[in-house]
């Protein structure tokens, strides 16, 4: 493939809303009320209109005969390019709010630089998304105050997530070779230029939420590199059923 | 960037006829996701923007304008594009006041909306009753465009439409 590299990266990108998305969408449902039912499907629904207009891109790129659902539905686990945060599962809303709050802080700061990216279509992409993350971010962070600064079980259970999904935090800010060269070439974001910011931005909220910013130093990795934890199969399993089953198959 | 959508005036009566499925009482023109209709050897081609991302409204309202244009013996082709990104200040004034008579009380300015949403101050008007005694109930409503309230007057619960900009 020509463009190799701005493929790698726009997956790097996209991966991530697709597997949050599908992660959100199990709560379709199942939401602990009405309301906050519909809030994380409509964010669901958000992210995965972003992963389309991603995935259109990069299979316009590619110069092979794909199509968005190809790159949705037929990769193999190694070549998914999420970060192990979004695959975390929905163990309960204390998580789910955990992972989306520590996702949103980090998305609505790489749309914010993604916007002056040199290539048009991720800006146009990024100016869309930012919008709308403002939104979830908007919807998490509250959520982590309401449960943080709520009753002592809720106090307790916010905190086992936030110092369960911590570890997972500093490989959003890890480089692929991909965003590298994408990065040299005025199209890619560096990452750990707001590294530091996001966690000031995380902390501060934390703070306000009557929780504790964890002190945990042990990071785990993999998930930009292609090398998941063991729910990203289950995902998978599910996300990709239909087209296995039924190849090629449209509604 | 252009704001002003480039329409060809002939076209404008069959768009009038396509609607949001979702606000059915709202046109494609009304909404402001036209944002070229032209013609050009016979083929109409429209630029189509969606309101947010995820819009599943989209793609009904693609296949819509191309069924509008068929019934009057033309061809219509119909392309997505998100830049620039739609804002709430697309809608028309008409549109907002069917939009109004539907339910659906109209966006506020941006740092307004900001205020209602963080449940800061009262001023989402009531599309029932007019009062603006409202609270908040869900930043996300029915669809991804809107929030949810409650009137403390008269106690109808009612959609906001979200200012996005």
């Amino acid at each position: 493939m020509k463009n190799q590299n701005l493929y790698n990266y726009i997956l790097t990108i996209a991966d991530n809303s697709l597997i949050l998305a599908q992660r959100l969408g199990e709560l379709c449902g199942h939401g602990p009320n009405l309301e906050t039912d519909i809030a994380l499907t409509n964010i669901s629904l958000d992210l995965l209109g972003q992963t389309r207009s991603y995935y259109q891109y990069a299979a316009k790129i590619s110069g092979e005969d794909k199509t968005e659902d190809d790159i949705a539905f037929l990769r193999i686990e190694r070549e998914y390019k999420n970060c192990l945060l979004v695959e975390q599962p929905n163990t309960h809303f204390g998580y789910v709010i955990g992972r989306q709050f520590l996702f949103d802080v980090y998305h609505f700061m790489l749309m914010e630089k993604l916007q002056n990216s040199k290539d048009e279509t991720l800006t146009a992409i990024a100016k869309k998304s930012i919008k709308e993350v403002s939104y979830h971010k908007r919807f998490s962070s509250d959520w982590i105050k309401r449960l943080g600064d709520g009753t002592e079980e809720s106090n307790v259970k916010m905190q086992e997530a936030i110092d369960d999904l911590w570890r997972y935090t500093d490989e959003l800010f890890l480089m692929t070779e991909a965003e590298k060269i994408m990065v040299k070439e005025g199209i890619g974001i560096d990452v750990s230029s707001f590294k530091e910011k996001y966690y000031e931005e995380v902390a501060e909220v934390l703070k306000d939420a009557t929780l504790n910013v964890p002190e945990n130093k042990y990071f785990t990795k993999g998930g930009k590199e292609g090398v998941h934890t063991e729910h990203m199969g289950y995902i998978l399993a599910d996300l990709q059923y239909m087209q296995r089953t039924y190849p090629n198959m449209t509604w | 960037m252009t704001k002003t959508a480039n329409i060809e005036t002939q076209l404008i009566p069959v768009l009038e006829t396509v609607s949001d499925p979702e606000i059915p009482v709202l046109s494609v023109l009304d909404l402001g996701v036209i944002r070229e209709a032209i013609e050009r050897d016979g083929m109409v081609q429209i630029k189509l923007t969606p309101t947010y991302s995820g819009c599943p409204a989209m793609d009904v309202i693609a296949d819509d304008l191309k069924k509008a244009f068929s019934e009057i013996g033309k061809k219509a082709e119909v392309e997505l594009v998100i830049s620039p990104a739609w804002s709430t200040d697309w809608i028309s004034e008409e549109g907002l006041k069917k939009m109004e008579e539907y339910g659906i009380a109209r966006p506020l300015s941006e740092s307004h909306d900001k205020d209602v949403l963080l449940g800061e101050k009262k001023m989402v008007k009531c599309p029932q009753c007019g009062s603006t005694n409202t609270h908040l109930v869900s930043q996300f409503g029915s669809t991804a465009c809107k929030a949810l309230f409650k009137c403390d007057d008269c106690h109808e619960p009612f959609d906001y439409f979200k200012c996005l900009k």
